[in-house]
């Protein structure tokens, strides 16, 4: 693990791949997980647990941080056989969900060629689902055509 | 990559109320020994000194290392996310394998004597070593207490640190998965 916290590449890699795991609903990460056979043996090291995180924003991106609110987030720290522990933080308190993104980040970490198989289809489903979503609400948008006749 | 990442407290809710009822009873009547369960921790710690570290450590408490604790730091560090700090003045919590000099740790002030460290320090055995009389509030009879792997000379060691009072250390005692406490107004002298 210092290695991978030693190289920069690696750090944004495992950034992504954890964003994707924590987004990913618990069946798709079982289904893309046991796709190579049987789920590996973990222990699990801390939690799953859920707490309350203090969420903080700032006005218009730039202005002084303020307290937006609290958000329930379930955390999960596994050790997989070899010794790679795994992490993950979710929203929402679905233990099973955290304990299956630790899983994945674990394995993930010791055989990064699992990237391919694994990440990729629950980030393609994720884009998709934006996507989708972006379209339905581009499809409402309202365009003051009258407004702007008028002004020109 | 150092060794693999230990599990802690197996229920951390109860395991660790249970632990600080142990503690406060052991400080409340010192010398009396309780026993740790429900947890796990990675050598060099014995259980109970892992124990009481998940209990009382946290991200508020700076804790100071003995540097024989070092295989254990990165369990400390991940389940306790304490700031563990370099200089043992700075430190509210001590973990160490042997009685560190105390004089290197904060005593406290006589206007604020709770800021003082407590030292949690791991011996070899409660069963078998050298037996030191207990006397002082929460024992209404002396106690005798057996403890193995303190320095010789920790009577006298100990008679500076009670003379300080209120200012002082306090002491947890741990050996395997058995502790005690000895809190800065117990006196003790050789058996």
């Amino acid at each position: 693990m210092n290695s991978t916290l030693s190289d920069p590449n690696a750090n944004v890699a495992r950034q992504h791949w954890m964003s994707v795991l924590a987004r990913a609903p618990a069946e798709a990460i079982e289904s893309a997980l046991t796709k190579h056979g049987p789920l590996p043996a973990w222990t699990r090291v801390r939690g799953p647990e859920t707490g309350l995180v203090m969420v903080r924003g700032r006005a218009g991106g730039s202005g002084s941080p303020f307290n937006l609110g609290e958000m329930t987030v379930t955390r999960c720290t596994v050790r997989v056989g070899s010794g790679s522990a795994g992490h993950a933080y979710i929203a929402g308190r679905d233990e099973r969900r955290a304990e299956l993104a630790a899983v994945a980040d674990a394995l993930l970490q010791d055989r990064p060629a699992l990237r391919e198989s694994l990440i990729e289809p629950l980030a393609e489903a994720q884009r998709e689902h934006r996507l989708t979503r972006a379209e339905k609400a581009a499809a409402t948008k309202v365009e003051f055509f009258s407004m702007r006749n008028m002004r020109s | 990559m150092n060794t693999a990442l230990e599990a802690g407290f197996a229920d951390p809710v109860h395991d660790a109320q249970a632990c600080f009822r142990a503690v406060l009873d052991a400080m409340a009547h010192p010398g009396r020994i309780a026993r740790i369960t429900g947890v796990t921790a990675p050598s060099p710690l014995g259980l109970a000194a892992g124990a009481v570290l998940l209990t009382l450590v946290d991200h508020e408490t700076p804790l100071w290392l003995d540097p024989d604790t070092e295989p254990a730091r990165r369990w400390i560090e991940f389940h306790c996310g304490a700031q563990i700090v370099a200089d043992p003045a700075a430190c509210a919590f001590a973990l160490t394998m042997a009685l560190p000099n105390l004089d290197r740790l904060p005593a406290g002030s006589h206007e604020s004597p709770e800021t003082s460290a407590t030292v949690i320090c791991q011996v070899d055995s409660f069963a078998t070593g050298k037996v030191f009389r207990l006397s002082g509030p929460g024992l209404r009879e002396p106690r005798s207490l057996t403890v193995q792997g303190l320095p010789r000379d920790f009577v006298s060691i100990w008679r500076r640190n009670h003379s300080l009072f209120p200012r002082g250390i306090d002491l947890i005692l741990c050996a395997g998965d058995r502790l005690t406490a000895l809190p800065r107004t117990v006196a003790i002298e050789e058996v």
